[in-house]
């Protein structure tokens, strides 16, 4: 009973770590920009596909293929953010939730087209696979990377904010960007930055889900939903809140699924609806 | 004499460490002209959000004619005759003047709320709103939609739209704010006009024209009143001198 | 107005008449008379594409409810299908235990929605920008969830079926060519039409237009802007019920679908596609979403969302106020509404 538990919570966390993963840079982004961008979860899925092409079609290995992942999906969102997206910074929400939408539309039909719409399978190492025994629990080798690789960079995130002059410029800007354009800080190249840390970011947890959710064109959208809970709940802008409202997802998700399966996604709507009509900002949300 | 139109008692006010309300005592008498002055970033504005219900102090109490406020949303208390103009232009860019000042009008009375008659069948509604319009000198441009006026006459429609809620208490955050200084006495005079019986308390950094229009004059410096008293007794106030002319502080008696 | 003032500026100069321009505003236009006239068409000319011109009178009808709230009112909703799917259970439940007469179906099926709506509303009023997508997102979800689990009352995932539909006003049977079941809907979605028109044009739809235009201002006016807002949600709701009991009616089955993201989502490029705001706007969105979705039907689905994508995209970056927004640029300013 109580290895089963501590089962289920492991499984949850290592889900939570690859949603903050997918959503740790949406929350910034937004927290920078006030820019609603749905297209998020299209980048997680580029990496995906990224690495799906280098391991499936080149022979390349699993773990070189990450950093590729990364890259690819910084630069394809870092254009994007350049030509079209700083358009759309002083429109209205709706505006950009529904180019940000289309753009989603764009790349999934494009990823069925060259990659049709079956699931692809790739092959991680076979250090990766099997599992280890513990207090009697089973604990996926997979899982324990995950949780390794994510808490790393969490550690080089939080670092970065705190300790460089880089992360220093980000906080004043999230704090107050007319004051952080006051202070000399050219908030729109930090912003592009930011926006190719973040999606690379997500794509690197694109890569990384492949093995534990499988992958498809419906990626995009359907993980989108769960980056979007991550940063509402956990508050725009705040690695903590991400860090937090991922891990509580993964758990809620994972645990709700093992106990009570047939309320399926209902808790976790609940439980989002609860949180953010107590708190509309978000557990670690400062404003609106 | 009566109770005061407008009193606070002990508002106290913090942003994290920065304290911007401390202790404030104010007392306006009915049909008064009071002025408030201090450097920027002294808290006027912010008195002002916590007078009207934007902001909630975190302790203190806030009187409209003898009666306890401080619970009251800012509806509720624009609908007891409590009503401000803003320091930065807030208003419907994309209404025109008209309908901007004819929206606080049918607020006022009571028609808001009607879904089924179209607006031009209230007539009343309508003529007063223009009245009001007239009366700031906006009647020749009260069609157009509000973002395409003139600055100028951006800062006239943030008074009418004050004016339009009928206030016992009218609280004016720096009505001259960007506009010249000639323009700025004109739209002084038109205050000045105002009827008797409304107290108003504006806030306002050129001393000529505070010296001009206001009867009394309260200080407020680094969130806490300074002092107070009438034009001649600060003008001459060693401390009120230093604040102003000393180097010790930002801003000055001009507006930055 | 209490002002002394002896200037002459009180008195209305000649070009200045604020009532004859607010009348004007709403006035009804030629252009909208020869729109409603062109609603007959398929009476006439296009008598195969009926039960079409029915689907199209519904998603109008609906969109116009999406715009009360979105293009007057500023609340985004990604969930507004919840009221469609209320009205369509409704409407269907209610004639399958027995009560099939059309017409009060549909204010049975509107109080649901309003209901659902009012009970909603206390949520949505507080919450804004991503915090009020995810919301209204989530209540569709949880909608959903809920539709599927109750599946003795709804069906579940086989969806309603023994839903039967009597004749409108006991005259006019359903018939297999739909000219019942499209004359039904447009004379509703008119009806509708007019009440929307109605209440935009009021001092409530003004206010409504001021929350929009400037939601920190109103308050300081004396505008509660909550109460507002869920007044305005409610009836939106309860029109989004009767659209989505017209579904039913007309097509005598409701399912899963009705409350589905899918529908929501496709509701709000409607309306950005045909502009928000301006009413007409919803009603062209769904005439070129619905046409374009029946000539393209038998594209993969993929490939229709790549082109709605490439067509969302392009009419945000050019097209800001839709499509209806840039006809009437090209339309001479004199014939415009001010
Ligand atoms: N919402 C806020 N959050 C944090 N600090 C604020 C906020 N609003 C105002 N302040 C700070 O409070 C102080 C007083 O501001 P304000 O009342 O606007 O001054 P004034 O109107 O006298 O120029 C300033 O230092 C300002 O930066
Ligand atoms: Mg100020």
């Amino acid at each position: 009973m109580g290895s089963q538990i501590l089962g289920v919570l492991f499984d949850g966390f290592a889900y939570g770590m690859l949603l903050f993963l997918l959503s740790v840079g949406l929350s910034v982004t937004l927290g920078l920009m006030n820019f609603i961008n749905l297209a998020h979860g299209a980048f997680a899925m580029i990496g995906g596909y990224a690495t799906v092409t280098l391991m499936n079609w080149y022979g390349w290995p699993f773990l070189p293929s990450l950093p590729v992942a990364f890259v690819a999906a910084a630069i394809v969102s870092v254009v994007l953010e350049r030509t079209l997206f700083r358009r759309l910074y002083k429109s209205d929400p709706l505006q950009q939730v529904l180019f940000t939408i289309g753009l989603v539309f764009v790349v999934s039909a494009a990823a069925a087209y060259l990659f049709t719409t079956a699931v692809q399978p790739v092959r991680v190492p076979d250090y990766l696979r099997g599992s280890v025994e513990a207090l009697g629990v089973t604990f996926g080798i997979y899982r324990i990377f995950l949780i390794a690789v994510a808490l790393v960079i969490t550690a080089f995130l939080v670092a970065g904010l705190e300790y460089t002059r880089f992360g220093a410029m980000v906080r004043a800007a999230v704090d107050n960007q007319r004051m952080a354009s006051g202070l000399g800080i050219n908030v729109e190249t930090v912003f592009a930055i930011t926006f190719a840390l973040g999606s690379g970011l997500a794509g690197l947890g694109g890569a990384l889900s492949i093995e534990i959710v499988g992958l498809d064109p419906s990626f995009a959208f359907h993980y989108l939903v769960y980056m979007l809970i991550v940063v509402a709940v956990g508050g725009l802008g705040s690695i903590r809140g991400s860090f937090v409202a991922a891990t509580l997802l993964g758990l809620a998700d994972v645990a709700g699924k093992y106990y009570v399966p047939e309320l399926g996604a209902f808790l976790i709507y609940v439980l989002m609806i609860g949180i953010l009509f107590f708190v509309p900002l978000g557990l670690f949300g400062k404003r609106a | 004499m009566s109770e005061a139109a407008l009193a606070t008692r002990g508002l106290n006010m913090r942003f994290g460490s920065l304290a911007v309300a401390q202790g404030i005592d104010i007392s306006v008498p009915r049909g008064a002209r009071y002025a408030l002055i201090g450097p920027n970033g002294a808290g006027k504005t912010t008195l002002i959000n916590m007078i009207t219900g934007l902001l909630r102090p975190d302790s203190g109490t806030i009187l409209l004619e003898g009666q306890d406020i401080t619970a009251l949303k800012t509806d509720a208390r624009v609908k007891r005759g409590l009503a401000r103009t803003f320091q930065i232009n807030t208003l419907f860019p994309h209404l025109s003047a008209l309908e901007a000042v004819t929206l606080a009008v049918s607020e006022r009375r009571g028609e808001a709320g009607n879904w089924w008659r179209r607006l031009p069948d209230y007539s009343e509604t309508v003529d007063e709103a223009y009245e009001i319009l007239a009366s700031m000198q906006l009647a020749d441009v009260c069609l157009q939609p509000t973002h395409s006026l003139a600055y100028g006459q951006q800062r006239l429609l943030e008074i009418a739209l004050a004016l339009a809620t009928k206030p016992r208490v009218l609280l004016l955050d720096e009505p001259a704010a960007g506009v010249p200084r000639n323009e700025s006495s004109a739209l002084f005079e038109a205050i000045a006009r105002l009827p008797d019986d409304i107290t108003v308390l504006f806030i306002e950094h050129d001393m000529d024209i505070v010296f001009r229009f206001a009867s009394r004059i309260i200080v407020l410096v680094g969130g806490a009143t300074l002092m107070e008293g009438t034009p001649a007794e600060i003008s001459s106030d060693p401390k009120v001198r230093e604040v102003y002319l000393g180097s010790s502080h930002t801003g000055g008696a001009h507006h930055v | 107005m209490t002002t002394a003032t002896e200037s002459s500026a009180t008195k209305p100069s000649a070009s200045v008449d604020p009532r004859a321009f607010l009348k004007r505003q709403t006035r009804w236009s030629v252009f909208e008379v020869l729109f409603w006239l062109a609603t007959l068409s398929p009476f006439f000319l296009f008598e195969t594409y009926l039960s079409l011109a029915s689907q199209i009178a519904i998603t109008a009808l609906f969109a116009v409810s999406l715009d009360l709230i979105l293009g007057y009112a500023g609340i985004i909703s990604l969930g507004h299908a919840v009221f469609f799917g209320v009205g369509a259970y409704t409407a269907g439940i209610v004639s399958k235990y027995g009560w099939g007469e059309p017409i009060s179906g549909l204010f049975i099926a509107a109080a649901a929605a309003a209901i659902v709506g009012y009970l909603t509303s206390f949520i949505i009023v507080r919450v804004q920008h991503l915090a009020l997508l995810m919301i209204t997102l989530g209540l569709g979800f949880i909608a959903v969830e809920i539709a599927n689990s109750a599946d003795w009352l709804t069906g579940g995932a086989d969806g309603l079926l023994g839903v039967e539909t009597w004749p409108v006003l006991g005259i006019w049977d359903f018939d297999l060519w739909g000219k019942t079941a499209y004359g039904f809907a447009l004379v509703v979605l008119f009806i509708l039409f007019v009440v929307s028109r109605r209440l935009v044009h009021s001092p409530f739809g003004l206010s409504l237009r001021g929350i929009r235009e400037n939601a920190v201002r109103m308050p300081a006016i004396g505008a509660p802007n909550p109460r507002r807002l869920q007044k305005v949600y409610v009836i939106s709701a309860a029109i989004a019920g009767v659209a989505g009991a017209l579904l039913t009616q007309t097509t005598e089955f409701a399912s899963l679908e009705v409350l589905g993201f899918q529908r929501s989502a496709d509701l709000a490029i409607i309306l950005i596609l045909g502009g928000t705001g301006r009413l007409y706007g919803a009603i062209i969105g769904a005439i070129i979403f619905m046409v374009a979705r029946d000539q393209l039907a038998d594209m993969n689905p993929q490939y229709w969302y790549f082109w709605i994508g490439l067509l969302l995209m392009a009419v945000v970056l050019f097209l800001p106020d839709g499509i209806l927004g840039g006809l009437t640029r090209l339309v001479p300013a004199r014939w415009r509404k001010p």
